[in-house]
């Protein structure tokens, strides 16, 4: 129940999320509590500056999209594409998130305390995410940047014509799509994994974990290019 | 030459053509595909298979170059709070920064600007020059996603959310490692010198009924503020537009298979996606059904060069047209003063297509810094914007002679079509005739 004094409490049960939305663009409050999302898409995208925003409920499509300086929190689970594209500021999904959580995110952090669906970090452009559960197939599918965290396990194709991105797994992965390799753990890597977990909030070792990127084999096509 | 091979008596095969004998002699001795920028190369019906019914006894014309011919139109009424309004209904199509130079792209925006029409950015994000010269920027929302960010679709006139492109409809983009530069690397989060791939599928969002729910979420980032296009390469293009309809389009873009490309396998170019000629009547019928016809604007594109494909594209139907390849050409691409580099790189001047290349002689399609320089932004501006003035003066010409006071109001009972293709695809009868071949849908 903190900060329930200073915030500003929306009732989506009454509110249009357009009126939510449209307030948190312009808003003269830093701290916003959202009642009833019943499941409603798009609460709280396009946020620009430091709010915290606390959703109690389950929230649907691209809650949080386009996320910059806002820390928004879903006490609850999460549609398809939560925090799609943030650029910076932290989500953190209490529940499950459904596909493409974080999907081409530029920065910031995405946390989900549960499990995430299918293609998590889908072409992730500098995010890092952060599951404590497990996630499902294509995921980190063309990263190209940021690091993707997994408590669990991951599913079928992971890191499928993976860039840059760093993927980092605790349990079992079904198996690795094109390009991908496992990779040596180094002590940079138990480095910037222990300081990803804590942020997160997860108290894992940073030695069971096993780390995924990309064998740049698909980085140049075997074509004619001056014909 | 060729005529003397024909006093000899020989002759080339129409289905073994010299450029295929190459082809196969090519992937013979290489092993590898083909890719290469441009649209299709091969003869499709085309808006030169249609001609207008000048007015005579029973329509009466109106005054060339005295009497009223208005050409505006305004894009993204439907839902938007702040539509376009433009003074003429020639737009620029995305083209990427990376594809092309920054200062290819400023110069777009220079010359679309004093033409009074709108530009749009490409796979690869929003660029300071562009933005800044272009008085209507419409920013692109691409599969890709490469440098999509809120800031700059906040600075954006409008938003396109491409699903494909008509000369590779269903395919993903490309940018050879030679074009990716430290900046173009660093909008796209990419490293320096990569073969670089561009998705073909959205990551987050399957189908139509999720489109609606990715549109909404556009719409509440910007307020409801800027309108929102939907561009699909014509293939399915009835069933296309009734769902980009659904979907909560304020604009649908057609872009028909002769449309450019910065790079695609030729194999694509050449046999994917439909003439946008037979495009343009599926998707003016969906419109209609739909009872949108005007209201969501139509803009189409893929191989539009003159006044005469901007009045029928129009006659046709459509709002407004786009220009890739022709608004390249208006910048100084292909011209006859680099043929000796064209032809240094194994090309001649009016048949370059290597976009993929980099090594551009007119500087257009490059990210050499200092090949780009042979193109001054300010020039090319004004080139351009003298070639879409010169469009719309063809344009009003054929409309006033057809009695019509404003460019929207051409009809396809203006039009009658040469071919039997070009008829059917179009939808209006053969010369002469009553005779519109096919059922239609
Ligand atoms: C060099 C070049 C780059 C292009 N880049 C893009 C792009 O980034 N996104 C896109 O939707 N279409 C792109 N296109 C396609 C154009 O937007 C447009 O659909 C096409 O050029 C229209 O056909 P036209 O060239 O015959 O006028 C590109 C075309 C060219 C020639």
């Amino acid at each position: 129940m903190e900060a329930l004094i200073d915030s500003v409490q929306v009732d989506l049960a009454e509110t249009e999320v357009r009126d939510l939305n449209s307030a948190l663009h312009s808003p003269g409050s830093k701290a916003w509590r959202v009642a009833n999302p019943l499941g409603k898409h798009s609460i709280a995208c396009g946020l620009d500056a430091p709010l915290t925003v606390d959703i109690d409920g389950h929230v649907g499509y691209y809650c949080a999209g386009m996320n910059q300086h806002a820390s928004v929190t879903v006490h609850g689970n999460a549609g398809v594409g939560v925090a799609e594209n943030m650029m910076s500021g932290t989500v953190r999904v209490h529940g499950n998130a459904s596909q493409s959580a974080g999907a081409t995110g530029h920065g910031g952090l995405l946390v989900i305390e549960g499990d995430a669906s299918a293609r998590c970090g889908i072409s992730m452009k500098g995010i890092d995410i952060v599951v404590g559960g497990s996630i499902g197939h294509m995921s980190a599918f063309m990263g190209q940047a940021g690091r993707l965290v997994v408590c669990g396990d991951a599913g079928d194709a992971l890191g499928d014509s993976l860039y840059e991105a760093r993927i980092y797994v605790r349990g079992t992965v079904t198996s690795l799509g094109a390009d991908c390799v496992e990779k040596p753990l180094r002590p940079e890597h138990l480095a910037e994994l222990a300081d990803l977990l804590a942020a997160a909030g997860f108290d894992h070792d940073p030695a069971e974990f096993r780390r995924y990127g990309s064998a740049r084999q698909l980085y140049h096509f075997r074509v004619d290019n001056a014909y | 030459m060729s005529n003397d091979l024909a006093s000899l008596g020989l002759r080339e095969s129409a289905t073994y053509d010299r450029a295929t004998i190459h082809a196969i002699q090519r992937a013979a001795e290489t092993g590898v595909y083909d890719i290469r920028g441009w649209g299709a190369k091969r003869k499709l019906p085309h808006f030169d298979d249609l001609l207008f019914l000048g007015a005579s006894m029973s329509r009466y014309p109106l005054e060339g170059y005295r009497e009223k011919c208005d050409t505006d139109v305004v894009l993204g009424s439907r839902y938007a709070k702040s539509p376009l309004h433009l003074d003429i209904p020639v737009t620029i199509a995305g083209m990427s920064f990376g594809a092309l130079s920054a200062r290819a792209k400023e110069a777009l925006g220079r010359g679309a600007s004093e033409a009074g029409t709108s530009t749009t950015t490409g796979d690869g994000g929003m660029t300071p020059e562009e933005r800044g010269q272009s008085r209507h920027l419409v920013y692109q929302y691409l599969p890709s996603r490469y440098g999509m960010n809120p800031d700059d679709l906040r600075k954006a006139d409008a938003i396109e959310v491409v699903l494909g492109q008509g000369a590779k409809p269903g395919g993903g983009g490309m940018l050879l490692g030679q074009k990716i530069t430290d900046r173009v690397a660093g909008m796209r989060a990419l490293p320096v010198g990569v073969d670089q791939r561009s998705a073909c599928r959205h990551p987050d969002w399957t189908g139509p009924d999720d489109l609606a729910i990715k549109i909404a979420e556009l719409r509440e980032i910007t307020d409801w503020e800027k309108p929102i296009y939907i561009k699909v390469g014509a293939t399915r293009t009835y069933y296309d537009v009734k769902l980009a309809v659904k979907a909560g389009a304020d604009v649908v873009v057609v872009d028909g298979m002769q449309g450019g490309t910065a790079a695609t396998q030729e194999v694509f170019i050449e046999h994917v996606g439909i003439p946008i000629l037979a495009a343009i009547p599926q998707a003016v019928q969906a419109l209609q059904e739909l009872g949108v016809h005007r209201e969501v604007q139509l803009i189409v594109s893929g191989g539009i060069r003159n006044g005469a494909d901007v009045a029928k594209a129009m006659a046709l139907g459509a709002d407004a047209v786009a220009i890739g390849t022709a608004a390249l050409i208006a910048l100084g691409d292909n011209h006859p003063r680099y043929d000796a580099e064209y032809r240094a790189l194994g090309s001649a001047a009016g048949y370059y297509d290597d976009y993929q290349e980099g090594r551009d002689p007119a500087g257009i399609s490059t990210q050499d810094d200092e090949l780009a320089a042979r193109l001054d932004p300010a020039a090319g501006g004004r080139r351009l914007a003298n070639y879409l003035r010169v469009m719309t003066m063809e344009a009003q010409t054929l409309a006033r002679a057809c009695g019509k006071s404003h460019l929207h109001n051409l009809e396809p009972e203006d039009l009658v079509a040469l071919t039997i293709e070009s008829a059917a695809m179009a939808r209006v009868p053969l010369a002469g005739t009553s005779w519109i071949p096919g059922g239609g849908l």
